[in-house]
């Protein structure tokens, strides 16, 4: 295993690859010696019981946590660990936060249009009237539609309704263009048609990318996930695809056992 | 392109901005011209102020540092110099831009009342260090005779230096209004409201408040330098906390990130002030303190906060400077309202999500 040197040929080694990822807090270790591999283009599911260490592990893979002990390797070169969230947003790792994490008196609009500024470093023309940021209204009214949100890209993000503000997470995270998406419960409550709109967007984005998951409802992980991830007391406890994962009796009384065993 | 984005604000922005020309153009023939100039400086310091607290959401307790460090700076240029006043401002301004380098990079990373604190400290260390200084400061004494020579002109009348003075804080003005109207201003304001989601898009926000910090105390130090100039001397009382503490007041008083909110501060303690000194009054920090706390207690807003707000809800054209509306409580106010986000980024508080 490991990817080469270039570590960009679709299917070629993992494009991130954790090794021994601890995280404690005081004492307490959320993250337990963690091994990951995410195979490039894949959509990875990272499932288990509530407080099974799966955020966590989303925030030392994007820096808003840094690993007590352990490793982070993008592409096979490029540690991880100890870099800014900034960084590794910029190396090509976006992320989706769990609970909505928005801007309360940006619109959506405003919003995107800041995610697909910040490459470009617009952001720091002070001198220059918030109208240039207009030259990525096309391409974020686009990425609004995309997510289901065309028109309501006006209103105050605050103002929004629970699931548009979760549309509004992906929208983000799409702006950003990256090779690798982490995505925090998606679909947590979202009614029925909103989860199946959104497993047919992930479907349609994941083309030239890799998707990391985490996701409660096994509908999503059944018709998205090549390979799952069971996670439990901040350890690995399985890995597989979903096909095999689902019989296997620890991941039942696990978490399956607990919820969704039924599907 | 000012003007037309202007017009894009509708005929209320017009309006108001006519208004406010104007009645700095006159108002040194309403009141005593000495304290109309000390209201223009202090309304573009507040102003500055506002760009920190009101868009980006940081409460500097030590803005004192720029202010009455540019106006030492302006006054030595001056007296020893032999430049004309102008240089002697934009020279005092880049030293508070300067100053405000480390400053801010030390104390950028925290927020909050932590940040309030750090501020307040290095404004403190800088007053210790004037007040020791004597051979450049003049200790206690400050520095005194100021001139204010503008090629021959005789600007020594106050009334006259007025008029000289009122560019430096108008350009100062639009500057602070073109910084929270910008690309950057709305990184500011995301910043504001979720440092987090800011910089999972990429944005390096420590730098950004770093820069916001610099810009804001370059204009801090504009004000500063043009009030040492307009008064002929630079004191101690320019450096202490109390000064830091005052702007603060004005801005709260006119309205946490509206920008102009702080003009209308300036003017109600300025005049406060004033009035109380020449009436012989002795605790005028008692009176301006419970006005304030009055002020505070039924407007919330603030003053040009609370009118903008109303004149929101009648459906008149809002004329504010804010950069996505209305900007309620940062700052302090924002401080952790939950010990542990679940599930969300760590050091993201619930205050700043939506
Ligand atoms: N900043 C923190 N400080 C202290 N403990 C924490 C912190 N973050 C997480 N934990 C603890 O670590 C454990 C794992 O939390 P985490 O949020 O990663 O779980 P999760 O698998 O995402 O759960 P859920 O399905 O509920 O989202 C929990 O016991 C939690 O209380
Ligand atoms: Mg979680």
């Amino acid at each position: 295993m490991g990817g080469g040197p270039t570590g960009g040929r679709p299917g070629s080694g993992p494009v991130l690859r954790a090794r021994g990822l601890v995280r404690e807090f005081r004492g307490f270790r959320a993250v337990d010696g963690v091994d990951l591999d995410v195979a490039e283009g894949s959509v990875h599911a990272l499932v288990g019981p509530n407080g099974a260490g799966k955020t966590t592990l989303f925030n030392l893979l994007t820096g808003f946590l840094k690993p007590t002990a352990g490793s982070v390797l993008l592409e096979g070169r490029r540690e991880l660990a100890g870099r800014s969230p900034e960084a590794i947003s910029r190396l090509g790792v976006a992320r989706s936060f769990q609970i909505t994490s928005l801007f309360a008196e940006l619109t959506p609009h405003q919003h995107v249009e800041l995610a697909l500024a910040g490459p470009t470093g617009l952001g720091w023309r002070f001198w220059r009237s918030d109208r240039a940021l207009a030259r990525f209204a096309g391409r974020a009214a686009e990425l609004l539609a995309q997510v289901g949100l065309a028109g309501h890209g006006d209103v105050p993000a605050g103002s929004l309704s629970y699931g548009r503000k979760r549309a509004l997470e992906l929208a983000l995270a799409l702006a950003l263009d990256p090779k690798v998406l982490l995505l925090d419960e998606p679909t947590a409550g979202m009614g029925v048609e909103d989860v199946d709109r959104t497993i047919e967007l992930v479907r349609g984005i994941r083309a030239g990318r890799t998707v990391v998951m985490v996701e409660h409802n096994m509908n999503v992980v059944a018709s998205l996930a090549d390979r799952v991830t069971v996670l439990q007391h901040g350890k690995v406890l399985i890995e597989g695809p979903y096909a095999e994962i689902r019989h296997d009796p620890r991941v039942i009384t696990a978490y399956l056992g607990d919820s969704d065993a039924a599907r | 392109m000012i003007m037309s984005r202007l017009a894009r604000s509708g005929r209320g922005g017009i309006a108001l901005l006519v208004i406010g020309l104007l009645a700095a153009l006159v108002l040194p023939w309403l009141i005593y011209p000495p304290v109309a100039l000390d209201i223009a400086c202090w309304a573009l310091f507040a102003a500055a102020l506002d760009l920190l607290l009101g868009f980006t959401g940081l409460l500097s307790f030590g803005h004192a540092a720029f202010w009455g460090g540019s106006a030492y700076c302006t006054g030595l240029i001056a007296l020893h110099g032999g430049m004309p006043f102008p240089v002697a401002i934009l020279g005092g301004a880049a030293f508070a831009a300067l100053l405000a380098l480390p400053i801010g990079f030390l104390s950028v990373r925290l927020t909050g009342i932590y940040f309030a604190m750090v501020t307040l400290a290095f404004a403190q260390m800088i007053y210790f260090v004037a007040n020791q200084w004597r051979d450049v400061t003049g200790g206690e004494n400050g520095l005194q005779g100021i001139p204010r020579e503008l090629f021959g002109l005789d600007l020594y009348d106050p009334f006259f230096f007025y008029y000289a003075g009122l560019p430096f804080v108008l350009a100062g003005l639009l500057a602070a209004w073109r910084i929270v109207r910008s690309p950057f201003g709305r990184v500011l304001v995301s910043i504001r409201d979720n440092p987090a989601r800011a910089r999972a898009l990429g944005y390096p926000v420590d730098r950004y408040r770093l820069l916001a910090f610099v810009l804001s105390a370059a204009l801090s130090g504009t004000a500063g330098g043009v009030f040492a100039i307009g008064h002929g001397f630079a004191s101690l009382d320019g450096l202490y906390w109390t000064t830091s503490g005052q702007v603060v007041m004005m801005v709260i008083l006119g309205g946490i990130g509206t920008l102009w909110g702080g003009a209308i501060g300036a003017g109600v303690v300025v005049q406060l002030q004033d009035f109380l000194a020449t009436a012989g009054f002795e605790g005028i920090g008692i009176v301006t303190g419970s006005i304030f706390i009055v002020i505070v207690l039924l407007f919330r807003r603030g003053i040009w906060g609370t009118a903008r707000h109303l004149a929101r809800r009648r459906g008149l054209s809002p004329a504010g400077g804010s950069g996505g509306g209305p900007a309620g409580s940062p700052g302090l106010a924002r401080a952790p309202a939950s010990p542990r986000p679940a599930g969300g980024p760590p050091g993201a508080t619930a205050g700043e999500r939506c």
